[in-house]
């Protein structure tokens, strides 16, 4: 989907094609279903952020609930990366590295101004990398400085709709469309 | 007839292998370079920098109100102590006397974020050491205490609250009713910690003659709060110069002798019965008044160096300043605890098994964003 036509939330399920093989579209929507469902992500927290995902999986906020729920210590055994914190020039050839470690479909989470464009440290900083999307490309950004764990549970409730629309000739999309 | 191989690989001879920068015990992106002789630690050599953001480079080109919100993202777990830090040295190099109520309210604010930094410290020691059942024990009783901070202030981490001349608004009406609700509450709940591991069999068998620091080493290497308090190094600042209201209320320096990662965590379960006697201090001493001096928007220190420490859940953080009369600094540097508290890992570690340099991480309480800065 080109940058122009996303309008609102709802325009994601423009991603869904209409006019498939009928059997195709059936499996792909179960198989689907079961992904998005099943999201793990990686722990991966750099700074404040990383304390409102941990209250996100704790007893309160418990997104647990919605599927998004065993934090894997390994890249290779996860499904989304949520970007939580600064990224810095040091940090970023890890980031990329732990991103391609990751086994496909594989998503990402933008969480937090620091992650979405540098935040705070946008100007006069000489060390952050303004915006994650320069390293990795992003399915989901959540704005707040650090956003509360409830954003959190509604960027995953957005990434799930899209792995819902996905079919097989889009599902790479997002990174065939990453420079 | 094959023969027996004499040298199994990496049990005699010494190998590297890197820890972080992403880990999930490492609390962070710190980044640890083991050398190992099997499983046991010859050296840990750790490595800063994976989020070094030059907070302190950035000061010089911010007003010192503009400074607070960078101060609350070096270490967030207690954010109202870093901004009392720059506030308090604004303060002193203005000479502005603050209202008591704003002296009281500091001191609470400061005490509450202790608990919830300690908590959260609870919950992810134990994570460390397999017993995932404290992860949610301690964050579902920090919520209560962010519940006091979201009403107040609007936000649940980064609060921004504390600022030259006082704070940044009034406190919620609700504030006094909640933290009293909150007492009694943690009053029935904190001894559930002690009961889930403090005396743990498998805790105590990880944690006791882990990692032994001397009081010697404790001053060379400049730990402070409970880490240090845990060798029986008296490096309260909260005591030994007391600042905002902490001269007027009764509390008890923790300190113990054994030095290793037991007692570091016992020095910690016991500062947050401590904070609780404070706030109960505190609680109906709130008095009437404004909640800030006028400030003007602009403000310019006179010409020279302060410095001003406070003591954060960590320990002691120090900031200094070199103004020269313009509305920026000329030079911030902090001297945070977590950098200081970090680099002792190396002589605690070695001897031990790769899983207690784990534990002694933990039971050190880093807080990377704060290292690097």
């Amino acid at each position: 989907m080109e940058y122009e036509d996303f309008n609102d939330n709802d325009s994601l399920e423009i991603f869904k094609k209409s006019g498939g093989n009928i059997l195709l579209t059936s499996v792909d929507n179960v198989i689907n279903w079961g992904r998005s469902n099943s999201i793990w992500p990686l722990t991966f927290a750099t700074s404040c952020c990383g304390i409102e995902m941990m209250a996100a999986g704790a007893a309160r906020h418990d997104f647990a609930r919605f599927g998004i729920e065993v934090y894997r210590a390994s890249p290779r055994q996860a499904d989304v990366i949520v970007v939580a914190g600064t990224i810095v020039h040091k940090m970023a050839p890890v980031l990329k590295r732990l991103y391609d470690q990751m086994a496909d479909p594989k998503y990402v989470i933008a969480m937090g101004a620091c992650a979405i464009s540098g935040g705070p440290f946008y100007t006069n900083s000489y060390s952050v990398v303004r915006g994650v999307d320069h390293v990795i490309p992003v399915d989901v950004y959540i704005p707040g400085c650090p956003p509360r764990p409830e954003a959190l549970i509604y960027g995953v409730l957005q990434l799930q709709r899209k792995i819902k629309a996905e079919s097989k000739e889009n599902r790479m999309e997002t990174r065939n469309n990453f420079i | 007839m094959v023969e027996k191989a004499e040298v199994i690989l990496g049990e005699n001879e010494q190998y590297v292998i890197n820890m972080g920068p992403q880990h999930p015990s490492t609390h962070g992106v710190l980044r640890f370079e083991l050398s190992l002789k099997g499983e046991i630690v010859d050296k840990v050599v750790p490595h800063c920098g994976y989020i070094h953001r030059g907070i302190e480079k950035m000061c010089e080109a911010n007003t010192y109100q503009q400074i607070i919100h960078l101060t609350d993202r070096m270490d967030y777990l207690s954010a109202h102590p870093n901004n009392e830090a720059v506030s308090l040295l604004v303060e002193k190099a203005l000479g502005i006397e603050v209202p008591e109520r704003v002296k009281v309210i500091r001191t609470m604010l400061s005490e509450l974020g202790r608990l919830g930094s300690h908590q959260l410290w609870w919950a992810a020691f134990g994570m460390d050491l397999g017993a995932l059942t404290t992860f949610f024990y301690g964050l579902r009783d920090r919520e209560k205490i962010l519940d006091i901070f979201e009403e107040s202030f609007g936000s649940r981490l980064l609060h921004s609250y504390i600022c030259p001349g006082g704070l940044m608004n009034d406190i919620h009406p609700n504030f006094k009713t909640r933290v009293k609700e909150l007492i009694p509450y943690l009053r029935k709940k904190l001894p559930e910690y002690d009961q889930l591991l403090t005396g743990n069999v498998i805790f105590t068998e990880r944690s006791k003659n882990i990692g032994i620091m001397t009081k010697e080493d404790a001053i060379s290497y400049g730990i402070t709060g409970p880490s240090g308090r845990g060798s029986g190094f008296a490096c309260d600042v909260r005591k030994a110069e007391p600042y905002s209201a902490y001269d007027r209320v009764d509390f008890k320096e923790i300190l113990m002798t054994e030095g290793d990662t037991f007692a570091r965590y016992q020095v910690r379960i016991l500062e947050m019965y401590e904070s609780i006697k404070i706030l109960e201090q505190l609680v109906d001493q709130i008095p009437d008044g404004d909640y800030t001096v006028k400030m003007k928007p602009i403000i310019k220190l006179p010409e020279g160096e302060y410095y001003q420490r406070v003591e954060t859940a960590r320990g002691e953080l120090g900031v200094y300043a070199v103004s020269t009369g313009e509305k920026f600094p000329d030079r911030m540097r902090f001297r945070t605890p977590n950098f200081s508290n970090l680099f002792i890992i190396d002589k605690l570690a070695r001897g031990h098994k790769i899983a207690d340099l784990v534990a002694i991480s933990g039971s050190l309480d880093l807080v990377i964003p704060d290292i690097d800065r």
